[in-house]
Parts: C-alpha cells; sequence; structure tokens
C-alpha cells in the first residue's frame, strides 16, 4: 500500500486515537512504522464507517416508534417532536403483539427443551455405542442440514394437515424440534466424542444403568456444548420464519416474525405505521439486549458449527 | 458395557429418529415422488404422469429466471459477504498501530467493541431486518432517499425496490448487511490463531501487510473461508433468500419476476396456485442445485492444509 493513494488520518483522530509519531533510530524501522500508522488510520476509518452503517438502521428503527404517522412520511430523519409511547402501547395491545410474543414464547420454550433432550439423547448413542446402521443413522441426520427445507415443507403440510397438527402450537413444536435435529445431532455427536469415557464406565461398574449415566454423569459433564447448542437453537428458532409461514396460517397462533409481515402487509389500508414500527422494535430490543449480556456466550453458540 | 445395551440404544434412538424421519425424510421422499404426479394438493387425488412436470418446468420461463437469481444468491452473495468480512476482519486484527515493544502485528484499538456491533444484525430476525430495509428502500418517504435529498442529490430519487434492474441487487445488499458480521468474528477468531511470529518473520523477510494478507492470512483462513461459503450458499439458497424476497419485493417475486427465486417459485406454486406436484419439481431442481453447489465449492477449495 502506497502512503499517497491513502487519505490523510482524520478517521483514525475522529476515532479518538491520536496519531503520534515517535522518532525511530533505523531508516528501515521508520518506514515499517510509518506504513503501520497509515494503515492503522485507514482501518479506523472503515471500521468506524461500517460501524455506523450497522447501527444507523437500528437507532433509525427506534427513532421512528416513537413519531406520529405524519412526520414518519413528511421527514424520516427528524426527531420525533415528543416521545409517542402510545405507539408501543398500540402495538402491544391493538396489534396483537402480545399474543405474538406469548406464542413464540411458548412455541420456542417446548421446541428448544426437546431439541435440547432428544437432540442429546441421540448424540450420546450415536457418539458412544456401536452397533449395525451408527454411521448410516449419523448421516441421514447430518443429511438434513444441506438439503432444501422447502422441499420437504410441500408434502410436510398436508402430513401434518392429516395428522391434525396444523395450526396448533404443539405440532409448531415437534415440527420445530424435527428441523433442529440434525445440526444438534452433529454438535453433540462431536461434543459427546471429547469427553472422556473413564466417568461414565465407573458409574457403570458401579451399578448405574445406561439411562441413569447419561442423565446424571454425561448431561451434567456436556453443560458447555449443551449451552452453545442452546443458544443456537435459541436464536434460530425465534427468528424462524419459514417454518410458520408455510405450516401455521391461524391468525391466533401467528408467532412475531410471521405476525410482523403479515402487519406490515395489512399496515396497507389500516396505516398504523407508528404502531409498526413500535411493534418492530419491541421485537428487535429483548433479542439484542440479551445478546449484550450473553455476548460471548452468543458468539460461541452461534460460531461453533462453523469451526467445527 | 453390554448389559441392556440394545435396549438403551433403540430407547434412545426412536423418539428422535422417529420424529425426525416423520417431518423430515419421509416428506423429502414423497415430494421426489409427487414430482412424477399431477397432485394439485387440493385433492387427494392424483396420477402418474412421468416426466410431465420436468418438461413443462424446462419451458417455464419464470422457473429459469428463478434459477438463475438462485444461482446469483448462491455466488455472488457468499463472494462480496465473505471478501468484505476478510477485509474487515483483517483490518480488525492487523491493522493496529505497533507499540513500541509490542507484537509486530496487533488488532486495532476497540477491536471488540467493533465485533460485538457488527454481529447485532446476526441475532435479529431476517424477517424483521427485511420489513426495516422495505421501509428504508421506500422511493417517495423512505430513510435512503429522504437522506439523498437531505445532502443535495435531489436528482438522484431511485425508485430501488421498484426498479426491476435493482430490486435484486438491493435485496441481496440486505442479506449483506446482515450477514457480514458474523464472518467477520469467524474469521477474527480465526486469525487470532495465527502465531505472530509468522507474521514477524514474513515483516522481516521484506513483506508489506498486503503481501502477508495473501499469502499468509488466507492460505491459513482458507478451511474457514471454505465452510463458511458452503454454509452461506445454502442459506443463500433457502430460506435466507425466501424470507428477504417474499418481505421485501412486490409480487412478492419483485416487478416483472425481478427478484424471484427457486425457493419462493416452490413456495407460491404449491401454496398459492394449486399446484403441488409441479412444485415439489422446482423443489427437486433446487435440491440439485444446492447440492452441485456443495460439492463444487468443496472440490475447487480443495487444496494441501496446512498446519501451524
Amino acid at each position: 500500500m502506497k502512503t499517497t493513494e491513502t487519505p490523510a488520518p482524520v478517521p483514525a483522530e475522529s476515532a479518538g486515537v491520536p496519531v503520534t509519531k515517535v522518532d525511530l533510530p533505523e531508516r528501515k524501522g521508520q518506514q515499517e512504522k510509518s506504513e503501520g500508522a497509515v494503515l492503522n488510520a485507514f482501518s479506523h476509518g472503515i471500521l468506524v464507517l461500517w460501524a455506523f452503517m450497522v447501527v444507523l438502521p437500528l437507532l433509525w428503527a427506534v427513532m421512528t416508534s416513537f413519531k406520529d404517522d405524519n412526520s414518519i412520511f413528511s421527514s424520516p430523519w427528524a426527531l420525533p417532536d415528543k416521545l409517542h409511547f402510545d405507539n408501543w402501547a398500540r402495538a402491544w395491545t391493538d396489534a396483537n403483539m402480545s399474543d405474538y410474543f406469548l406464542n413464540t414464547i411458548l412455541v420456542v420454550g417446548g421446541s428448544l427443551i426437546g431439541t435440547l433432550v432428544l437432540g442429546s439423547m441421540a448424540a450420546y448413542v450415536l457418539a458412544r455405542f456401536e452397533f449395525p446402521g451408527n454411521r448410516f443413522i449419523y448421516f441421514l441426520f447430518i443429511g438434513g442440514m444441506s438439503f432444501p427445507i422447502m422441499l420437504a415443507l410441500v408434502p410436510l403440510f398436508y402430513v401434518v394437515n392429516n395428522m391434525g397438527l396444523l395450526n396448533t402450537i404443539h405440532g409448531l413444536i415437534l415440527v420445530y424440534i424435527a428441523y433442529s435435529l440434525p445440526f444438534t445431532v452433529f454438535f453433540l455427536t462431536a461434543f459427546f466424542r471429547t469427553l472422556p469415557t473413564s466417568v461414565a464406565e465407573a458409574a457403570f461398574v458401579d451399578g448405574a444403568s445406561h439411562t441413569r449415566t447419561f442423565f446424571q454423569i454425561m448431561l451434567p459433564m456436556a453443560k458447555p456444548g449443551l449451552i452453545s447448542v442452546g443458544i443456537f437453537n435459541f436464536l434460530g428458532q425465534w427468528n424462524q420464519y419459514m417454518l410458520p409461514t408455510v405450516l401455521n396460517t391461524d391468525e391466533d397462533k401467528r408467532v412475531l416474525t410471521q405476525g410482523l409481515v403479515q402487519l406490515a402487509a395489512s399496515q396497507g389500508y389500516k396505516g398504523d405505521w407508528s404502531g409498526l414500527f413500535a411493534g418492530l422494535v419491541m421485537a428487535m430490543l429483548p433479542v439484542l439486549f440479551a445478546y449484550i449480556v450473553f455476548q460471548r456466550q452468543v458468539v460461541q453458540g452461534l460460531t461453533a458449527g462453523a469451526l467445527k | 458395557m453390554q448389559h441392556g445395551k440394545y435396549r438403551f440404544i433403540v430407547g434412545f434412538l426412536a423418539v428422535p429418529l422417529g420424529l425426525y424421519v416423520l417431518f423430515v425424510i419421509w416428506p423429502f421422499i414423497q415430494s421426489i415422488y409427487y414430482s412424477f404426479t399431477d397432485w394439485t394438493g387440493l385433492s387427494p387425488e392424483f396420477k402418474m404422469v412421468g416426466f410431465d412436470n420436468y418438461s413443462r418446468m424446462l419451458d417455464d420461463d419464470v422457473f429459469w429466471k428463478s434459477l438463475w437469481h438462485s444461482l446469483l444468491f448462491a455466488l455472488v452473495l457468499p463472494l462480496v459477504t465473505i471478501g468484505f468480512a476478510l477485509f474487515l476482519a483483517f483490518m480488525i486484527n492487523v491493522g493496529g498501530r505497533r507499540r513500541r515493544g509490542g507484537p509486530v502485528v496487533s488488532g486495532v484499538r476497540g477491536s471488540s467493541f467493533y465485533k460485538i456491533v457488527y454481529f447485532f444484525p446476526q441475532v435479529l430476525s431476517i424477517a424483521i431486518v427485511a420489513l426495516l430495509f422495505a421501509f428504508a428502500y421506500n422511493p417517495d418517504s423512505g430513510a435512503i432517499n429522504s437522506a439523498f435529498k437531505a445532502i443535495g442529490l435531489d436528482s438522484v430519487q431511485p425508485l430501488w425496490l421498484g426498479d426491476p434492474d435493482l430490486a435484486l441487487w438491493c435485496v441481496m445488499a440486505v442479506l449483506v448487511w446482515s450477514t457480514v458480521g458474523f464472518f467477520v468474528v469467524l474469521f477474527s477468531a480465526g486469525m487470532a490463531s495465527i502465531p505472530a511470529e509468522l507474521y514477524e518473520a514474513a515483516l522481516l523477510d521484506g513483506a508489506n501487510r498486503v503481501n502477508t494478507f495473501f499469502r499468509l492470512t488466507l492460505p491459513l483462513l482458507w478451511d474457514t473461508v471454505q465452510s463458511g461459503w458452503v454454509y452461506m450458499g445454502i442459506l443463500a439458497l433457502g430460506a435466507e433468500s425466501f424470507a428477504v424476497v417474499q418481505i421485501m419485493t412486490t409480487g412478492p417475486g419483485g416487478p416483472d419476476y425481478s427478484t424471484t427465486v427457486m425457493v419462493l417459485y416452490v413456495y407460491q406454486k404449491a401454496f398459492r396456485d394449486g399446484q403441488a406436484a409441479y412444485a415439489t419439481t422446482i423443489g427437486v431442481a433446487l435440491l440439485v442445485v444446492t447440492l452441485a453447489f456443495a460439492a463444487i465449492v468443496m472440490r475447487l477449495g480443495r487444496r494441501e492444509r496446512l498446519e501451524f
């Protein structure tokens, strides 16, 4: 990188990093130094710019959720004249956001527990026991990660319908669990393989059954893995859009994401845009807040699969 | 460990495997079967029609458009996202100023702050992000065009999602915005594990930092880049492109089918047009594209594994 091609180090200054010059004994060192300083200024410029691009739309949404309908359209960038908290109240009650939240919590709560219990059971057996068909079942689970889900959803709609599970919360939970199993089994199988075998063998020698060994010895040992895969599944299921759009068409059973999309579509004639923005922000904030608090675990959980 | 082993294995595998086969594997097999029938999805009656659906698909202009757009999603989107993420991750990890007595390469100040902020969109539902940007793109009163007006660009007022030439790129930009942070964090973790001595040696040998990126960082990160590419490509062919195109573009599918993608076309044929059999045919094509994509990326990317 040539020095002349790079803009003056203003961005670094604005990022609060003073560009200081230190005298160096050697010329070679000085050259390296200046290259480092320019690169540093350039890096900060780009990094600050992208941080701005990420945060700006989110702040804009929060700001818009406090404005009245007129000013949303006439001056999208102006600050609200006063904080219209009534938008939030309207979204919560009139726009059924409270119902969407409740449905989402029920569906995600049920499927998360189910996914972790069933996923760890299957993964434990596949990781620790030799039996004919072990590899076949393992690859059957893993294969589900690369198939386009939409292909299965066409017949699945009728399978679920025939079982009387269409538009029910428990039906949706079962489908969520089934589609979360491939990654969960993949991840936890690898995790159980890394755990030492000696503890389980000792428990077994002491007369504990396989089932008891699993629940009392192995599951507590697998806690870090369960947390990672749990966070991964929680976010995936909380943010799920495609499955409920196809399998959950009843207005009363809508989850957050599809509820908001329906709300946006119906605002065309209702015209309550400020209420819609309040709903959007309401759905956004808990997840963002939880992410900031559990930042390290969330990042570990979401990147764990890709690093394997 | 033999006592009651098989009873235990069956007991632990039965429920997860049963659920998975019933809701995931069985519908996939049914789909392939249905693609050779004239099933409408509305009535249970159908008859075999051989390859009729497939020959119809080859003559269907909308199918070819959707195939082309899906290919763009799978190729352009990861290229841009991963390229930009590598750039940002390199800036974060290697762009830092050299401190006296410190290591030769170091992260910029505030590197963890950048990683936290860039990750924000990753925890939000793609449905919420899509809704937010649909407003931002609104040509009359959206955030983007009014920002253009505010800085004096009154003449530049694109229709964005309403313009058949622009709509697809607008939709892709949203996915780039929401996924870049994930890869920045992923690649940062990889870069942090590259020993600093390697950089030190390269810099001593007269390499500049741009050289070290292409000769050192990228080869050592290649495995992560490759699996990231497959991961993103599969998402871009499936759930993510479905959500953004269905929520953001009119129709849905954009003006003059300019944004329609295979996964959306499957959904519309099955659940809007009552042509379930034809939908599964397009779904089978999507399956072929997905598997071919994964196989090609894995094959092209195969290199000698570098150990460090």
